[in-house]
């Protein structure tokens, strides 16, 4: 009794170290980023890492003067015009994938399904030659565009899968009140799929605000986006290691925190499609 | 009386079932403008990538000669193309089941009963990696592995040491391993991005601490769709944890671990910003996967018909991944 006793305190104990290397190793990457960009240029650089020191906001100083702020702005304008215009069509599609019956349905769906295997460089380049072609290049109204069929898709799948989990005889008691499609639409199933809407909208934003590759290729100099920003630093003579890790910080902290405020969410999201 | 009932209905049922066509269609409609965007450019670009394949020159203008399939032709002989679709895959192979085991550890250590209030922390905490953006990913790495202030190496010199001042207890078993060590990394300044297979190694690295996580949360919750009945049960008939994993959990597990296959060998295919951001396919190409690849030809080296080339063969097979994974992962909605 007394050796089960043991051994299962030292599972325990166990348990308890491979949470903390847990822990640890989900969170010590982003701090280290974190606490970079609050440290003096000089310190970065010293080979013993230092743990203790006096923050300084210099780096932020410097970031700002090489225009991250209206990079931030931009990646903000699109990710919110993605997430807005993929919420409006996505939606309304997504509904009635999920409840009606119609000719190509299954196409549409495959159509919607595989855009999440299709490789961003393998249209990258058409992007580029049509967005030119518009004499778009250089303009975030573009990303938005190109944005929107990836975001899309997102919001489909997400949503139709909340969609239809919502009991049919709400549709039915909906009719018999008077309700026609749209109402129905609009007043019991958007409300009710309140959730999934959410997840999704989550989703659009995240990767928008995150996308690197389009916002390479398509931007000019002026209309960066953010990641785009933090990594045009890399280049020069001297790397500015303190200002890449504050734009690095600005870029993915907003979406660390929000994302931390809303994990329950969008873990539900993440695995929504994985264990159906 | 059911005469007189019967084409009531009838009717209410029909003006029901047209307003349905209706807003069926105008459903379509919006959900066909909403794609329009994409499902046109889709095909339209598709086109005109098809299109610039046959082309001799990357300009467009009126005196092009049509190269026909030189630009695919040329690829099989394109080692550069080959070798990065290559690189890809074996990418893929280390990486995929590394995340995949480490990820099903974390998610039966989070699963297990005890600890609960760390286990929240560490639940939440797993978000951080996977909310990171992919080119910060990217410059963090090139920040933690630099070869002369790295906080990497500063771990690796700190457990050299610990090693060496530990060495006499252990006797010669030390000697051997401090020689071992000695072999792999030369000095204490290991230089990550420089040697081409640490390189290798240290994007690996950044990628599984991305997504070994997203495996953990996906299996975690696969985990708790385990009726418990069944696995006290399993767990009162044997004390070993890998019978119930084997015998209980997997069958559990076994969804959630088709859909991360598919999903991490799509990503892996499209990866790009942490490649581009900490390495750009180097040294040398030992990281040049195909997307850094593609876009270099086509971007930087501007042959735009040979890039348009490798984009479709890409979508190919692209096509037929997705294929297989309609087959094994997609359930009719």
């Amino acid at each position: 009794m007394a050796a089960i006793h043991t051994s299962k305190r030292r599972f325990g104990i166990a348990h308890l170290v491979g949470l903390l290397l847990i822990l640890f190793f989900c969170v010590f990457p982003f701090y280290w980023m974190v606490s970079s960009s609050l440290k003096d240029p000089q310190l970065i650089l010293s080979q013993k890492p230092t743990l203790t020191f006096q923050p300084t906001f210099e780096n932020y100083q410097a970031a700002f003067q090489r225009n991250v702020g209206g990079s931030l702005g931009i990646s903000l304008f699109v990710a919110l015009t993605t997430t807005v215009l993929s919420l409006l069509l996505g939606t309304p599609a997504a509904y009635a994938l999920a409840r009606f019956d119609f000719r190509g349905k299954k196409d549409i769906w495959f159509w919607f399904i595989t855009n999440r295997m299709v490789s961003p460089i393998v249209l990258a380049l058409p992007f580029f030659l049509l967005a030119s072609n518009f004499h778009l290049i250089g303009n975030p109204i573009v990303l938005v565009f190109i944005y929107l069929t990836f975001n899309v898709p997102i919001v489909v799948w997400i949503c139709s899968d909340q969609f239809r989990g919502i009991p049919k005889e709400l549709d039915e008691a909906a009719t018999l009140e008077g309700y026609n499609s749209f109402s129905i639409f609009w007043r019991v199933a958007l409300p009710l799929g309140a959730p999934g809407i959410a997840v999704s909208a989550i989703f659009c934003f995240i990767f928008s605000w995150n996308e690197l590759l389009y916002a390479l290729i398509l931007m000019r100099r002026e209309t960066q986006t953010a990641p785009v920003v933090a990594t045009s630093f890399m280049s020069g003579y001297q790397v500015p290691w303190g200002q890449i890790m504050a734009t690095g910080t600005l870029v993915a902290l907003p979406v660390i925190i929000f994302s931390l405020i809303v994990s329950r969410q969008m873990v539900r999201g993440l695995t929504m499609g994985a264990i159906k | 009386m059911s005469d007189g009932t019967e084409p009531q209905i009838k009717i209410y049922d029909d003006s029901g079932c047209t307003q349905k066509d209706l807003f069926k269609w105008s459903h379509l409609l919006s959900c066909s403008g909403g794609y329009r965007p994409s499902g046109g450019w889709d095909i339209s670009s598709a086109f005109r990538c098809l299109e610039f394949a046959a082309r001799v020159h990357s300009e467009p203008g009126p005196n092009l000669r049509l190269a026909w399939f030189q630009n695919y032709l040329g690829l099989v002989n394109d080692a550069g193309f080959r070798e990065s679709l290559f690189r890809t895959f074996v990418f893929l192979l280390i990486n995929l089941p590394i995340q995949l085991i480490l990820g099903l550890f974390i998610a039966l250590l989070l699963h297990k009963v005890g600890h609960e209030w760390l286990k929240n922390i560490c639940r939440v905490s797993l978000v951080i990696p996977l909310a990171t953006t992919l080119a910060v990913v990217g410059l963090m790495g090139r920040l933690m592995f630099n070869s002369s202030f790295g906080v990497v190496n500063y771990a690796v010199a700190t457990a050299i040491s610990l090693f060496r001042s530990i060495g006499p207890l252990l006797q010669g078993h030390f000697q051997v391993m401090h020689g071992f060590w000695r072999h792999v990394v030369p000095s204490n300044m290991i230089d990550w991005l420089g040697n081409p297979n640490l390189a290798f190694a240290t994007v690996s690295i950044m990628d599984c601490w991305q997504w070994t996580p997203f495996c953990a949360l996906v299996l975690l919750s696969s985990l708790t769709l385990v009726p418990t009945e069944i696995e006290e049960a399993a767990k009162l008939e044997t004390d070993r944890w890998w019978q119930v994993l084997w015998r209980v959990q997997l069958p559990f597990l076994l969804p959630g671990i088709t859909a991360i296959l598919i999903l991490r060998t799509a990503d892996i295919l499209k990866m790009f910003d942490v490649v581009y951001t900490m390495t750009q396919g180097g040294p040398g190409n030992a990281t040049d996967l195909i997307s850094v690849y593609v876009q270099r030809v086509g971007f930087r080296q501007v042959d735009q018909g040979v890039a348009s080339a490798q984009a479709i063969v890409l979508l190919i097979i692209t096509i037929i991944l997705s294929r297989i994974y309609i087959r094994y992962f997609y359930r009719e909605i």
